[in-house]
């Protein structure tokens, strides 16, 4: 059963319509993948889910019921326009912002311990927020929106801001969230970022849903015929009734050629027709990025 | 549980800004500056040596008026005998006289037969001086002429000073000494602070909320709180920081009044005091003050205890209440508004397209509340403390003159129906202004966003 779901949401602002019939459906604990380009209507879609802004048309379900104002208390939302308080001390802010999602002084205080331990930042709970870098107070921001241990957790674009170094730790620290049993919805206009994190994804356009289901199930529809072959050398290949070349490119002492098959045809005939050609590095389906299928589903919609 | 949520918000807004310094070097040197404006230009017209001046009395050929204008303390008057105005006049100021003063014996026939030759325009209370010293001298020589017998015993009799004492007569028909003077100060006071207290807590709503909206903060609270508990904690927050500085003053206030009482009035029947005072200090001083000094001094202090005791006699708890219910809603009102506008704009420069519509309210219920000063019971003072926008500082300047309960009950209750309202807009406009970046607002924008659902 979905922890989450979204059916066909609606939201207009005057004539600007921002989502348009949208359904999104979270499994629980899983990672959910909100894909789309800026503008296209995700931040739109995760402030109905926080219940910030209400929709025109649909429903939202949690737990397999309706979606009520008590569950803000079991989300966690890292927005993407995040800041804290410049002249608040770190932890007051924390401990402000724990009350805010429900959680007693002593509670916070005790969870908090424990989570700037974890990520090292216990030195700086008693500074202002303005003498923290950047990565320092995004650290802190994960922090607040986790405390609460909610059900659903919601990141848009989490990764903004971080150094390779810490963006890495809070994305062991978000595995580890799913492992503890929590769901995440990841938002990003950065395809590739989350390729490899999320479960399943929805890409959003315009306002409309173009594509969704499991990552891997979208990468075998979309790589579905084409192969890459990787030659020693500079190589030539020529076309025959199998199969058409999509491109050739030679960097590097090596040839890279992307095909495709008209039908289905087992790569053995494929492999028997190049063999002779040159010395083949290496055979392999092609997957295609995120980015290439976003890419495609657009032209092909158009 | 929303409604603790309401408390942690009011909490914090009022824990950072009454922790910070400004705010309490504010509430304890404003009552300070307060009676420093009022002390300090007092005090400069008393000792005002640098500004002595001393001016020569040249008489045509006669000595009619030798010695008639007493020195004031700031300007001292010299007769000069045997001196001509015409060697005179071009070296007196290197002689150290402000300016001649020359009088034909004419005078007594022809008014104007007098003239002050000065470098500067003389200031008018010293002209005044002259002519009413030389009016009362002449006045005293044409009676000499009638040869009256005890003349100068008549005289004496015949002087006398007017103070006229106001008296109110209240609902239930006591009657209360009052003093114009007490009410307007009352009134400047009362209106002025209404006016100062609205407009700086309702622009610290509105630099709160841009604060929020530019650190990007507020995303993360309304995703636990609706837009409308943050915008309320806020504004309720920052109200409790003016009540709470309000009620310090009025303490600190109080507490000067009481050693003010205590000290120099020694808690005695105060009118009792200013007669024996002086007396009292001239024993001390064995003769070394004048009677007539003395005499002035019990003048003085009874002025004073006069003052002090039509002060006590104003209803102070309407004045606190009214005060109190008028900052609340007043504030609520221009808070509410404030608060919108800072949801709209990006940040603080952008304000100032939004504020002129709402300064202008404010600015002419000052205006029009000094001008109640002058006649509490005009018509436009009346309306303007009917009218909701004006109502709250053109209403505490006229309460010190004594204002029918039921204009106060109309104007109260058009004022909470008003804050409601402009809450609810504000409310409106606060939820879709501070998740909207980058959009130049302009009014119609916010008429827009008015008419948003959800």
């Amino acid at each position: 059963m979905p922890l989450f779901e979204a059916k066909n949401i609606t939201k207009k602002f005057g004539n600007f319509t921002a989502l348009d019939n949208v359904s999104i459906s979270v499994p629980e604990q899983s990672i959910y993948g909100l894909l789309g380009p800026n503008g296209a209507g995700k931040t739109t879609l995760i402030r109905i889910i926080n219940q910030i802004t209400g929709p025109d048309a649909g429903e939202l379900f949690m737990d397999g019921r309706k979606l009520v104002p008590d569950d803000v208390q079991v989300i966690g939302y890292l927005p993407e326009e995040r800041g804290l308080y410049k002249k608040m001390k770190v932890g007051e802010q924390a401990v402000y912002f724990a009350q805010l999602k429900g959680l007693t002084k002593a509670e916070a205080l005790k969870r908090l311990k424990y989570w700037f331990e974890k990520l090292d930042i216990v030195d700086w709970w008693g500074k202002k927020v303005e003498e923290l870098s950047k990565g320092m107070q995004q650290k802190v921001q994960f922090i607040t929106t986790v405390l609460h241990e909610p059900k659903l957790i919601i990141f848009d674009e989490p990764f903004t801001g971080f150094d390779p170094l810490n963006a890495n730790i809070i994305r062991n620290e978000i595995l580890f969230l799913r492992e503890k049993g929590a769901t995440i919805i990841f938002s990003t206009h950065n395809m590739g970022s989350v390729e490899e994190l999320c479960d399943n994804i929805t890409l959003i356009n315009k306002s409309k849903t173009i594509l969704e289901g499991s990552v891997d199930d979208i990468r075998k529809k979309w790589t579905a015929n084409e192969y890459e072959i990787v030659f020693e050398g500079e190589v030539k290949i020529n076309e025959n009734g199998l199969y058409k070349i999509l491109n050739t490119r030679f960097e590097d002492e090596k040839s890279t050629i992307r095909i495709k098959t008209e039908k289905d045809i087992p790569a053995n005939d494929i492999l028997n027709t190049v063999l002779k050609t040159g010395k083949i590095v290496s055979f392999n389906p092609a997957l295609p990025s995120m980015n290439e299928i976003f890419i495609r589903v657009v032209e092909t919609r158009n | 549980m929303s409604m603790n949520k309401i408390l942690v918000i009011i909490k914090r807004e009022y824990l950072t800004r009454v922790k910070k310094k400004s705010f309490i070097i504010m509430t304890i040197l404003a009552p300070l500056l307060m009676a420093g404006l009022i002390v300090v230009p007092t005090l400069i017209m008393m000792n005002d040596d640098k500004d002595f001046k001393k001016i020569a009395v040249i008489e045509d050929g006669s000595d009619l008026f030798k010695n008639v204008i007493p020195d004031t303390k700031d300007v001292d008057y010299v007769y000069l005998e045997n001196t001509s105005v015409n060697d005179l006049k071009t070296n007196f100021e290197q002689a150290g006289y402000y300016g001649i003063l020359w009088i034909s014996p004419e005078l007594i026939n022809t008014p104007n037969a007098i003239q002050l030759i000065s470098k500067k325009q003389p200031p008018i209370g010293l002209l005044d001086h002259i002519s009413s010293s030389l009016e009362k001298e002449i006045e005293r020589q044409k009676l000499l002429a009638y040869n009256i017998q005890n003349l100068d015993e008549i005289l004496k009799d015949i002087r006398t000073k007017v103070s006229v004492q106001t008296i109110k007569i209240n609902d239930s028909g006591e009657s209360v000494q009052t003093s114009t003077g007490i009410a307007m100060a009352l009134a400047y006071i009362g209106g002025f602070l209404m006016y100062m207290l609205v407009f700086m807590f309702g622009a610290q709503v509105m630099r709160g909320v841009i604060e929020e909206k530019t650190s990007r903060v507020v995303e993360v609270i309304i995703s636990s709180v609706k837009p409308v508990q943050l915008m309320m904690g806020k504004i309720i927050g920052i109200a409790l920081v003016g009540l709470t500085q309000f009620l310090i003053w009025v303490i600190l206030t109080a507490g000067m009044v009481s050693v003010v009482k205590g000290v120099v009035l020694k808690d005695k029947n105060i009118t009792e005091v200013a007669q024996t005072m002086p007396q009292n200090i001239m024993a001390e001083n064995q003769g070394s003050m004048q009677p007539a000094q003395a005499a002035d001094m019990s003048e003085g202090l009874n002025e004073f205890t006069r003052l002090f005791e039509n002060a006590m006699n104003q209803d102070w708890l309407l004045i606190i209440t009214a005060f109190i219910f008028y900052f609340l809603t007043g504030y609520l009102l221009y808070a509410s508004v404030f608060a919108a506008i800072g949801s709209a704009v990006d940040n603080e420069t952008e304000t100032q397209q939004f504020m002129l519509p709402v300064t202008i309210p404010i600015i002419l219920g000052l205006m029009v509340a000094m001008g109640t000063m002058q006649n509490p019971e005009s018509s436009m003072a009346f309306w303007f403390s009917i009218i909701p926008f004006t109502s709250p500082i053109v209403m505490m300047a006229r309460i010190p003159f004594g204002v029918p309960y039921w204009q106060i009950a109309v104007s109260m209750a058009l004022m909470v129906i008003t804050f409601i309202g402009f809450v609810w807009m504000a409310a409106k406009v606060y939820r879709t202004g501070i998740l909207m970046y980058g959009k130049k607002s302009s009014w119609k924008e916010i008429w827009k966003w008015l008419r948003y659902t959800g």
